[in-house]
């Protein structure tokens, strides 16, 4: 009964109401409305301000004023290739960032396989928090305590006194002990994830057939877990490449990061078109990623 | 199939909103034309009495600084209304870079920054009737080319200093009295990884001194501008100096006074600032800080009014503050640097501290170059040869290798 005088009612619909129909009606643009705020957000403020920085490689800047002139030139890039500090710096920077990607997998692989794979539950929870606990504490503290711990009255010159060593600690391999200890979370907890997923059922059908726990370590955990090393590599690596405030305040070599840093104040331009090599490598670091299919397992 | 087509699509629309981007970016590109060097601030009053009023509904000025210079702060907001917020620059450059950004109303600027910002047009020239404390300072200090253009004064002179050696009296012998502690190869094999060095390119310079006095046949008079030769033997010199070892220390002085505490440097080159602050630390650090007998470099720091300012009027009153004999006495015992305003000689908590500081003595200072911006034209008859700002930077990066 009810509804039948509703039905006979004059259709009063609220605005509201109507362009909840209008939407319903029109899935495609219902789609356009609720992405225009984030894509908008992505496309003009991420990449709008990577674009306009990255455009600015190929202005030039007046000598005496420093100020950017609006002119297209390619003299910067030119520089990049003709003065050999640019390559030297980057070169440096990339080896630096391969060999505290080297040292994290390293690191990272027995932890993960004991949270994953040997470890109770209770300890397993434990070493994820111990693990995720550095990622809590701020950035220039780590770096900062760890120049304590490096310099020449630091602790470590301390426990190698009485053996008459001297370690300079505030140097590339001072630097390399501490990128490597800031990026090791990042490489634990993708193959921490990698383990994790491996079926218990392929270990026990590898130990049917007969392989003894060396075989089924190389031939099956390995290779199944080596996407996600690859996938924390993207982490450890991107983030060596690009970071300028570690090498600022651990060493007094050059990196990518602290040559755009020190020359983005008086030419802009040339530490834009510095900063297209970072982005190169990314690209090629990401595509060698994706045919190792490190991206199925972020 | 489709999925290549999806791709092909999506990647098309990506190309097409860079492009759109890259072309507003490109039209946003207006160029401004310089400043007509004129002391007229839009906002700003055209009496003492008027500025003062407007000051007090402006409410605040925003200062670009070195570490420390600002002092006396709350005193001046009782005296003017105006709350000061300051943002310390590292270098020259960073002075630069944070003023053209448009939300400071004024800069404390060496020589090196104060040339471009002039030429720029981005700081004012001053009407010095609305500043009634610059007829005190110091004769010799004003009119010079680091703060005048045209023979306009832009800016109120705030000190000077110079820039020691310093080194830690337990490491270097006491009676050391010359650079080539941190130049010559026995001593550089001596320091070797601890030697502190000023991170700017206009550290050349510091090299040119000390060329000039051991190599004449180069020619150096101005360490500032530097034919090819002449800047080719500073650079070498530099690399030298890099390749034995050098601890870096940018404008963010902190790093080089941890440095010095914990002897990871033990020798190189300071700013009053950081030798105060070492022998002031409890325990003292035990550390020396002396101009050379080859001079030195130094600087002499002008504060300067943003030609857009927001709060003009707060920013004069600022100028005249930074310049009263009050606020000298406690810069220059704070930061170590000698005042331009003699009258607060009588002031400083040192009653030495102006002999110490040698503010009335012009012959000490004979032998201090101040920071300047190196320019193509060499100021003398070799015309048009030398390295230019840019050329120092681009060498800059290649010494740190």
């Amino acid at each position: 009964m009810t509804s039948v005088t509703n039905a006979e009612a004059p259709p009063r619909v609220s605005p509201g109401r109507r362009l909840s129909t209008f939407f319903y009606r029109h899935p495609r643009l219902r789609l356009a409305a609720l992405l225009a705020l984030p894509v908008g957000w992505m496309v003009v403020v991420y990449l709008g301000s990577l674009v306009v920085l990255l455009l600015s490689a190929f202005w030039d800047t007046d000598p005496f004023t420093a100020e950017v002139v609006r002119e297209f030139t390619l003299d910067n890039f030119r520089d990049l290739f003709e003065r050999d500090v640019y390559r030297d710096v980057a070169w440096r920077t990339i080896r630096m960032a391969a060999l505290v990607t080297v040292a994290d997998a390293v690191l990272a692989f027995p932890i993960a396989f004991y949270m994953a794979r040997v470890a109770s539950s209770r300890t397993r929870n434990l070493l994820i928090v111990a693990v995720l606990m550095p990622l809590w504490a701020s950035y220039l503290v780590k770096v900062i305590a760890w120049r304590t711990v490096l310099s020449s009255g630091g602790v470590v010159n301390w426990g190698l006194e009485p053996f008459g060593v001297q370690f300079d600690g505030l140097s590339t391999v001072g630097l390399w002990l501490v990128f490597t200890y800031l990026w090791l979370p990042f490489m634990i907890l993708p193959i921490y994830a990698g383990l994790e997923r491996i079926p218990n059922s392929l270990l026990e059908a590898s130990a049917d057939l007969g392989a003894r726990a060396t075989t089924t370590f190389l031939r099956v955990i390995l290779p199944l877990a080596f996407p996600a090393v690859v996938a924390g590599s993207i982490f450890t690596f991107s983030l060596t490449l690009g970071d300028y405030i570690a090498p600022g305040l651990i060493t007094s070599e050059q990196f990518i990061g602290t040559v755009i840093y020190q020359r983005r104040g008086e030419n802009l331009p040339i530490a834009a078109a510095f900063a297209f090599v970072p982005i190169v490598v990314m690209i090629l670091y990401l595509l060698v990623a994706r045919r190792l299919r490190a991206f199925e397992s972020l | 199939m489709t999925g290549g087509r999806h791709r092909l699509a999506l990647w098309t629309a990506l190309g097409l909103v860079v492009t759109a981007l890259a072309v507003v970016a490109a039209g946003c590109g207006g160029g401004d034309d310089g400043g007509s060097a004129s002391t007229e601030i839009e906002g700003l009053g055209s009496s003492l009495e008027e500025i003062q009023e407007l000051a007090r509904e402006e409410g605040e000025v925003n200062v670009v600084q070195w570490a420390g210079y600002a002092q006396l702060t709350d005193e001046f907001k009782a005296a003017t209304g105006c709350t000061v917020n300051t943002k310390d620059g590292g270098s020259s450059d960073d002075m630069i870079s944070l003023i053209q950004t448009g939300e400071y109303d004024g800069v404390s600027a060496s020589g090196n920054a104060s040339v471009r910002l002039m030429t720029t047009g981005d700081v004012a020239p001053i009407n010095t009737e609305f500043i009634p404390n610059y007829a005190d300072v110091q004769e010799g200090i004003k009119g010079k080319d680091y703060n005048s253009l045209d023979g306009e004064p832009y800016g109120v002179p705030h000190g000077r200093g110079p820039n020691y050696l310093m080194f830690r009296t337990d490491e270097v012998a006491e009676s050391t009295d010359s650079w080539s502690v941190i130049w010559e190869d026995d001593e550089l094999a001596k320091y070797k990884g601890k030697i502190s060095i000023y991170d700017d390119s206009i550290f050349i310079a510091d090299a040119a001194v000390y060329l000039k006095a051991t190599q004449p046949e180069l020619g150096i008079d101005n360490p500032y501008f530097l034919d090819d030769e002449q800047f080719n033997a500073a650079v070498e010199l530099l690399k030298k100096q890099a390749a034995a070892g050098v601890n870096y220390w940018p404008g963010d002085v902190a790093k080089q006074i941890s440095e010095y505490t914990n002897g990871d440097s033990v020798v190189g080159t300071t700013w009053p600032y950081q030798y105060l602050q070492l022998t002031n630390a409890d325990p003292a650090v035990p550390v020396s800080a002396i101009k050379p007998k080859e001079g030195t470099t130094g600087w002499s720091d002008t504060w300067m009014i943003y030609s857009e300012a927001a709060n003009p009027n707060c920013m004069y009153l600022w100028m005249n503050h930074m310049i009263a004999p009050e606020a000298q006495a406690a810069v220059a015992e704070g930061f170590g640097e000698a005042p331009v305003n003699l009258k607060a000689c009588e002031l400083t908590e040192n009653e030495n501290h102006c002999s110490e500081f040698h503010a009335d003595d012009e012959s000490w200072w004979e032998d201090i170059y101040y920071w300047t911006t190196p320019t193509a034209d060499c100021g003398d008859d070799r015309g048009e040869v030398c390295k230019t700002q840019e050329e120092w930077e681009a060498a800059w990066t290649e010494i740190r290798g």
